[in-house]
């Protein structure tokens, strides 16, 4: 089917890259976002529950839609995406950045008997997320245009309810609700997985179902353990303020590490991430690669560092540990590798390990650094991921070795390539770097030599990314790319990218836009998690005092 | 000597029930339509379902209660009948099986589980479990052309009496040391002797003869092969109701007649437990045949359930009843659709289903999910809530071993939703639809996404 969509003979030369109209569209989408952010701030709707079931709505009206009707499906999930993502963003105008307190809260009874209720709410650290979810879903749907040709309305259906579920992992504040929807959220993503996927896409599905699945039954266990001595609630933010005993602590910090450290995925557990990201759908890819492996970070930071802080305080170093080996890991498979997209995969568990040694230093830079590098990864290698589909959808091969001498064939697809590989790299102007200084400076402060072997897994990052970029578009041209008369980027790819080359500068040039959002809650969350120690002490001097 | 008129309001439901039961037997000898008589039954269960709360107290001097307890669990078993007539409209006369019996039996065999739901004496006790029996052996071999259905009535009978003989056995020996059958006196009365060998031993026999029922393991050989033989609507029956009942008499008769024992068979019922699970999930895996699945499938649902009753306590007892309730609509949505299917008993019948017949499989992903327990379906309330109570009493080790296996049975339900979703369709398997299978799937699927986003409506 790839050979089926040569380009038109009679095309012309110069619309093969559209520069001028893409060009021209940019001031209208920022015109759109501009109006669009501004009409959003001045209607009061609830804004999380909108863009949590707006999305799940959409999806169901989609699948409900007739057989056949492809274009209608296509352009529905458009505007379902889109108009989330407008409506998202009364959270980045209307946020206050002030306080580490919860925002844009929503509170009512669910389950009585169980006293669970619908509680959801945002702070700096969830904040972005939403946005980053809500952005990403809009490229998956574009970049899936004419990728995805079979069962569309369940393709489009189950992107658009993964959108919403994943929103709502970042937004809840009842632990059970969380898990309702961390759970739910497996559903589309196997489907997605296995049903749109590469040639081995059965087995990936089923493997990322079950590692992930058993992870988060352990997880359950601990819920209900913290439930229980929490007097029977679900509160998250009653947990973040309450005292568990310390054996208790240890304990279900592990039950909770089962399910986050299979999601980051963190070093023995990552062995589903390379299988489900290079059989996924470009779109599954790049969800899982720009949301959902976050959620195990966020997961740490979210639930373990504030619920558990002198568990999280005595087994960080532990986690350091685990972080550094797998980023030292993840890159040296990268060097490995012969699959394009497989590579990208390993370089995402090296990363992540960035992310979690950030979050487990336990110190301003880290954690910082650590959430900013989660966006970041989510940007970069969402960004790859795309830029691979895009390629993927003319060459259908994702052998290193099958590309060759590609930068005189796509030449703007190359340049594109460059920004987003450089990004990974962490070049200074680009995002990445930003991300992994500030990782590396709180790595450095809590300890030298973690903060010095996690600093190689940089350059073999660099080697890694170099050598890929350079075998693809540089050496010797491939002649199995000629003749085929590929297409450049269009219209629609650029525009699917173009957000994401603004953010990778953006964030590079002036991160404080980003970084402000979480200033307070990151040093709320610190001195939670720092003070702990001192907490048990001075119960310790008052038991022996009495 | 006067005998005073005894007060037979609590019974009201199952003297319906068998009334209407032995009527259906002679409506068939003049029926043209067999089909009526499944309305009736129908019909007769939704009237029994509505009495029931109306109907609570005591009957018989104290042998027979109706208390909140029995009317859930009566009012799971009249689900599942209902569910079962539904689905068993079409099924039968394209099985050509459609004997009048058919509904007159299960009517009876219900009518026996609602009397084991109330028994508050051991021999209402035996008197429900063998109504309940004997029409099911019958209802197992009611395709009398097919040697599989005749062998599946066959072994299902030889051990049902096997295991009816060891409940005798177990209720004998307990009458003879404690002068009762009276689940009540019996309390009192090990309250007052300590556990003696007979006393073990007739409990033991007991719980025996229970494992046989609810096919908990080492007493689960026969079920893979009854469900598999017998037809499939029996099977769906056979996997939801009389667990119901089984589980409901199992309830009674720990919490109250051995109550004092309970330290014994917590450790009996915990070790069964982990077993039934074990097995159940791990021979799922292998299985290449539906029927034979969801039989090991159901295997293990009865040893999750066995948890709630090995932990004790007033939140145990309600988990289990909310998981039999919602038990009921996954696992007879999930027969209705082998039902559905033309040739739906191997599992590579499945491949592609979802290009030939959209709805049937996407009806069969819901069943299958809430089967593996994920949420916002009915069978992930279930779980969380028996875990809960489990933990709860303390089994958070029993509870960590429990959600490894319900993660590991994840694969085979997913093995379904891969082989419709994911295989490249083969042979274009038939369906043959009907108004009633499809009234029973839509409830069934609708409940399971009712129940697991709004669980208030079953929580009591």
């Amino acid at each position: 089917m790839g050979h089926a969509s040569h380009p038109v003979e009679t095309e012309a030369p110069e619309s093969n890259f559209p520069l001028m109209r893409t060009v021209a569209m940019i001031p209208m989408l920022a015109l759109l976002i501009f109006f669009g952010a501004e009409v959003a701030r001045n209607l009061h709707y609830p804004v999380l529950s909108t863009v949590i079931f707006l999305p799940i709505f959409g999806a169901i009206a989609i699948i409900l839609m007739k057989r056949g009707h492809e274009a209608l499906v296509r352009w529905s999930a458009l505007l379902v995406s889109i108009t989330t993502f407008l409506l998202s963003l009364p959270l980045y105008t209307n946020f206050n950045k002030g306080t580490a307190a919860m925002q844009f809260v929503e509170r009512s009874s669910w389950i009585r008997t169980w006293s669970i209720e619908y509680f959801i709410g945002v702070d700096g650290i969830s904040v972005l997320f939403v946005l980053l979810s809500a952005l990403l879903t809009i490229l998956c749907v574009t970049v899936s245009w004419t990728s995805i040709t079979e069962r569309t309305k369940e393709f489009y259906a189950a992107l658009l309810l993964l959108e919403g579920l994943m929103i709502g992992v970042f937004c809840s504040l009842d632990l059970f609700l969380f898990y309702m929807f961390w759970e739910a959220m497996l559903i589309p993503m196997y489907l997605l997985i296995g049903i749109w996927g590469g040639p081995n896409r059965i087995y990936a599905a089923i493997k990322f179902f079950l590692f992930t699945l058993v992870g988060s039954v352990l997880m359950l266990v601990g819920i209900i353990v913290l439930y229980l001595h929490t007097d029977r609630s679900f509160d998250m933010l009653r947990m973040m303020s309450s005292h568990y005993p310390y054996d208790l602590q240890i304990i279900l910090f592990w039950a909770f590490f089962a399910a986050f450290a299979v999601k980051v995925p963190m070093f023995p557990v990552h062995t589903w991430l390379p299988d489900a990201h290079t059989e996924a759908p470009t779109a599954g890819s790049v969800i899982l690669a720009g949301i959902l492996i976050k959620m195990g970070a966020y997961g740490f930071l979210r639930f373990s560092m504030p619920m558990l802080p002198e568990a999280s305080k005595a087994l960080a170093p532990a986690m350091m540990v685990l972080s550094v080996i797998g980023i030292i890991y993840g890159a040296v498979i990268c060097l490995g590798q012969t699959d394009l997209k497989r590579l990208i995969a390993y370089s995402s568990v090296s990363h992540m390990g960035f992310v979690t040694l950030g979050i487990f230093a336990l110190n301003t830079q880290g954690v910082q650094g650590g959430i900013l590098q989660m966006i970041n990864h989510g940007i970069v290698t969402g960004g790859l991921f795309l830029l691979i589909g895009i390629v993927y959808e003319r060459t259908h091969t994702r052998r290193i070795a099958d590309y060759g001498g590609a930068a005189s064939v796509f030449p703007v697809y190359s340049a594109l390539f460059m920004v987003f590989t450089l990004a990974a790299i962490g070049l200074p102007g680009t995002n990445g770097f930003i991300g992994e200084f500030l990782i590396l400076l709180g790595g450095f402060t809590a300890s030298k030599t973690l903060g010095v072997l996690a600093a190689t897994g940089v350059i073999i990052g660099a080697a890694y990314m170099l050598w890929l970029y350079q075998n693809i578009f540089f050496v010797n041209t491939n002649p199995a790319l000629l003749g085929h008369g590929y297409r450049d980027v269009g219209m629609r790819e650029m525009l699917t990218l173009l957000p994401l080359v603004v953010l990778v500068f953006w964030i590079g040039v002036y991160p404080n836009t980003f970084l402000s959002f979480m200033d307070v809650s990151v040093q709320g969350l610190l001195e939670r998690v720092n003070s702990a120690g001192q907490a048990n002490v001075a119960a310790q001097i008052i038991e022996v005092v009495k | 000597m006067n005998i005073p008129y005894p007060d037979l309001t609590p019974v009201i439901p199952e003297i319906i029930m068998a009334t209407v039961a032995s009527l259906l037997l002679l409506a068939e000898l003049v029926a043209s339509n067999k089909r009526a008589l499944g309305y009736i039954g129908i019909v007769v269960a939704a009237i029994a379902i509505y009495l029931l709360p109306a109907c609570k107290g005591e009957a018989f001097g104290g042998m027979f209660i109706n208390d909140t307890f029995s009317v859930y669990f009566k009012t799971i078993c009249l689900i599942s009948l209902i569910l079962t007539i539904l689905i068993s409209l079409k099924y039968i006369q394209v099985e050509h099986a459609d004997f009048g019996e058919y509904y007159s039996l299960l009517l009876f065999s219900t009518t026996g589980m609602m009397l084991m739901a109330s028994a508050r004496d051991f021999i209402i006790v035996f008197l429900g479990i063998e109504l309940m029996s004997l029409s099911l052996y019958i209802l197992c071999g009611i395709k009398k052309h097919d040697p599989r259905s005749t062998e599946a009535a066959m072994k299902y009978f030889l051990l049902g009496a096997f295991s009816s003989a060891l409940l005798l056995y177990g209720i004998s020996m307990v009458y003879g040391l404690t002068t009762s059958t009276d689940i009540y006196r019996i309390a009192d009365y090990l309250r007052q002797t300590p556990p003696t060998l007979p006393l073990m031993l007739s409990m033991t026999l007991i719980i025996v003869a229970f494992s046989f029922k609810i096919s908990a393991v080492p007493f689960h050989m026969w079920a893979p092969d009854v469900y598999e033989g017998a037809p499939t609507s029996i099977t769906a029956f056979m996997s939801t109701a009389p667990k119901a009942a089984a589980f409901a008499v199992l309830g009674r008769i720990f919490f109250t007649a051995f109550q004092a024992f309970e330290p014994y068979w917590t450790t009996i019922l915990i070790v069964i437990s982990i077993l039934t699970m074990a097995v159940g999930t791990v021979m799922a895996i292998v299985q290449t045949n539906i029927k034979r699945m969801l039989a090991y499938s159901s295997i293990a649902h009865a040893g999750y359930i066995l948890i709630a009753i090995a932990v004790g306590g007033n939140e145990a007892m309600n988990a289990m009843k909310v998981y039999l309730l919602i038990y009921t609509f996954m696992n007879l949505g999930a027969f209705g659709i082998v039902i559905l299917l033309d040739k739906g008993e191997n599992i590579s019948d499945y491949n592609g289903l979802s290009k030939s017949h959209p709805y049937a499989a996407a009806l069969m992903l819901v069943f299958m999910f809430s089967l593996a327990g994920i949420p916002p379906t009915a069978g992930f309330i279930g779980k969380f809530y028996i875990f809960m109570a489990a933990i709860n009493a303390g089994y958070t080790w029993l509870v960590a071993i429990a959600v490894i296996f319900s993660a590991i049975s994840a694969y085979f339900y997913l093995r379904i939703i891969m082989n419709m979703y994911m295989k490249p369709l083969g042979e274009t398997v038939g369906i043959t639809p009907s108004l009633g299978l499809a009234a029973a799937l839509f409830i069934s699927a609708v409940m399971i996404f009712v129940i697991g986003l709004a669980p208030s409506v079953v929580l009591f």
